[in-house]
């Protein structure tokens, strides 16, 4: 009985191809939606987590500022800067550190030849290269007497060397940055883009001395990155840090702190905290758009039993009883919907395809979502098929076959 | 509730066992197939009542042929639904196979249609856009019959009514007397007691309608199916053995036809 009705709905709905498709439209778009929308949100979520790895797991960050301003936010206003005094604090009295270093930055245009590019100019020290888990591809890392007495030597990302070099060696050549030439000793490796929004190879490091004096004019740094010994928890490090921090900056007792420190996977929650909102708000959006679709779902049943009801006026009259009738028609809409899911779902996952190779993150659909979006949709067949398969298993018969 | 000792597809027992005899050769004081008693309808209240009804006692036996007829409004289809369980009756009582029917329930009542009835209308009430194969399984689908079974009843009922090799065409593919063959088809493919038909001719022809009397008579005598029949047309009466006679809600005479004037065959 039940395959009749299914092979039954079948037929109804392909005889009526063009309004069924109309039909459930709401429902494929719902679904797709929805789909579309948290296979790219997890998508970026797995590209967040990939480029935190790559920066190191075992990451510090300390900034100055107020702790509840965010990573993202600028230097705050009053704290007083990093010193490189810092620096060595840090790296010589905290035991779970490995290494300490410095970070100043600022955009600016580099040039050589007739070939410009704007880029960010890192002030920094060789331990950047450790801190950052960053080799050098060609070249060589700062001499300590370059560090020291500051003089401009710089090193390249990938980007920068690309631009304004091409295939040709850039070791030893000058470039220009603002008035200062820089002498090129090394070229870093490439570590690909970024979902920050930046790409990480468009970079040009100095001695940070060298920063300080000739580009920055003053002896501030800006963030210190600190990467842990493995073995040591995170937690741990930054509360030494914090204390650390505390002393040297004077902060008494009943003070807030006006300096950050950030761990990667603070950073990585708190941008997949952004997309699992914005998922959760277009989901919801989907969501209604569901239920518009059931209630279409409704209406075109309603329509169809009307039409239908010397059928089922003749159904009756051959001994067709009401539960025969009621599970025809419901059948009809749970088919229904369910065709509206499963198209729903190919569209939403062609989107999904689709969306991720835009953004290049990774295509990573949900299987257990795409279970959920074919039950949902069977339920909305069930719920909104329900009253109209009903009012078709209750009619007259006699009255339903004198219906014209 | 149904009645003790019954489960669906097989209604009561006692009208099971009383099936079995229903074919046989009617002898006077043996339990009628079907048997009203002082069966009214009304429909609507207050003014707008009409007593489509106003008394029936009519019994009928197993294997008879009885034609129905009377002028428009005497009440003739609403027999008609009331004996055919499409319809219950406002007041009086109806037994089918010596069992009281007038407490069923829905659902009872399409499991009797089911299982022992046919219907032949005068619009054929066929499914549109439907083969006529699949017109005719449709009683045995909600009987639950296995579908080789079933498309192998079905051929063999429309072989029988003369649509051998018509079997895939749909309603608009058809003539009215071919439609209305699909129609006695599907009425004789769940091997019923009764067809009850609604002026089946109305929409004939007169040689058509011929050929559908033939068709129905040759059902009553070989197969021993009852048959009650609506017409307007004295020609088609004939073929009956009983004519009643419908005036206003009542039986005005219950005969013999007369046979004397000979139909064309
Ligand atoms: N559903 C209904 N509601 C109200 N009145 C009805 C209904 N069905 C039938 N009637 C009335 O009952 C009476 C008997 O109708 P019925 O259809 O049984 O007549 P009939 O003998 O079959 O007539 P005809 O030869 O025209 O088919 C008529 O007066 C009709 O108007
Ligand atoms: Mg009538």
């Amino acid at each position: 009985m039940l395959y009749e009705a299914v092979r039954l709905a079948l037929q109804a709905i392909l005889r009526n191809m063009f309004r069924s498709f109309l039909t459930v439209l709401g429902i494929v778009i719902g679904v797709a939606a929805v789909i579309a929308m948290v296979t790219v949100g997890q998508g970026s979520t797995d590209q967040v987590e990939a480029d935190v790895s790559t920066l190191g797991t075992n990451l510090l960050m300390i900034r100055p500022g107020q702790p509840s301003q965010g990573p993202g936010s600028g230097v705050g206003g009053t704290a007083a800067s990093l010193t490189l005094k810092d620096v060595e604090a840090i790296e010589e009295q905290i035991g779970s550190v490995m290494v300490a270093t410095p970070s100043n930055s600022r955009a600016m245009t580099v040039i050589f030849g007739n070939v410009n590019s704007s880029t960010t100019v890192t002030g920094t020290d060789t331990r950047f290269l450790t801190a950052r888990d960053w080799p050098l591809s060609i070249g060589r890392a700062f001499y300590e007497s370059e560090q020291r007495t500051g003089s401009a030597a710089c090193i390249l990302g990938s980007t920068v060397r690309q631009k304004l070099f091409g295939n040709s060696d850039p070791l030893g050549a000058s470039i220009r940055l603002k008035q200062i030439s820089c002498r090129v000793i090394g070229v870093l490796e490439a570590k690909g883009a970024s979902s920050f929004g930046t790409d990480q190879d468009d970079i040009v490091l100095m001695p940070i001395r060298a920063f300080q004096r000739r580009i920055a004019g003053n002896q501030d740094v800006s963030m210190i990155y600190a990467s842990i010994r493995t073995g040591v928890s995170t937690d741990k490090a930054k509360a030494d840090i914090e204390r650390l921090m505390r002393e040297r900056r004077r902060i008494g007792a009943f003070e807030e702190d006006d300096f950050n420190v950030f761990d990667m996977k603070q950073i990585s929650s708190m941008l997949t905290g952004i997309t699992s909102v914005l998922t959760g708000l277009l989901s919801a959006v989907a969501a209604v758009s569901l239920l518009v679709g059931g209630i279409g779902i409704m209406n075109i049943m309603l329509v169809s039993v009307t039409e239908r009801t010397r059928e089922i006026g003749i159904r009756l009259a051959v001994g067709a009883t009401e539960g025969q009738v009621l599970l025809q028609f419901l059948v009809e809409s749970i088919v229904l919907s369910l065709i509206g899911g499963l198209i729903g779902i190919v569209l939403g996952l062609g989107l999904g395809l689709l969306g991720s190779r835009l953004l290049s993150i990774p295509f990573s659909p949900n299987p257990s979502l795409v279970l959920a979006a074919f039950v949902f949709s069977a339920l909305v067949g069930i719920v909104f098929g329900f009253f109209p398969a009903r009012r078709a298993a209750r009619m007259d018969p006699i009255e339903a076959l004198r219906h014209q | 509730m149904m009645p003790p000792g019954t489960t669906p597809g097989t209604p009561p027992g006692t009208i099971l066992g009383t099936v079995a005899s229903a074919r046989a050769v009617p002898s006077p004081g043996a339990t009628p197939l079907i048997s009203l008693r002082g069966v009214t309808k009304i429909y609507g209240t207050g003014d707008a009542e009409v007593r489509a009804l106003r008394g029936i006692d009519l019994d009928i036996h197993g294997g008879e042929f009885v034609a129905i007829m009377g002028p428009s409004g005497s009440g003739k289809s609403t027999a008609m639904n009331i004996l055919g369980f499409l319809d219950k009756p406002t007041g009086g009582s109806y037994a089918f196979g010596g069992a009281e029917v007038d407490d069923l329930s829905r659902d009872q009542l399409a499991l009797l249609r089911r299982n022992f009835l046919g219907f032949v209308f005068q619009g054929y009430n066929l499914l549109a856009r439907t083969s006529a194969l699949d017109n005719v399984e449709l009683p045995l689908i909600y009987q639950g019959m296995a579908r080789t079974e079933r498309r192998r009843l079905a051929f063999d009922a429309l072989g029988k009514v003369g649509l051998k090799g018509r079997e895939d065409h749909d309603p608009s593919q058809l003539s009215g007397g071919q439609q209305q063959r699909v129609a006695i088809a599907r009425a004789i493919v769940t091997n019923p007691d009764v067809i009850l038909a609604d002026e089946p001719t109305g929409n004939l022809d007169t040689s058509r309608s011929h050929e559908i009397m033939d068709l129905l008579t040759e059902l009553n005598r070989k197969d021993g199916i009852t048959i009650l029949m609506v017409t307007h047309e004295p020609d088609m009466a004939v073929y009956a053995d009983r004519l009643i006679h419908f005036v206003d809600g009542r039986i005005e005479s219950d005969t013999i036809p007369d046979k004397a004037v000979p139909h064309a065959l």
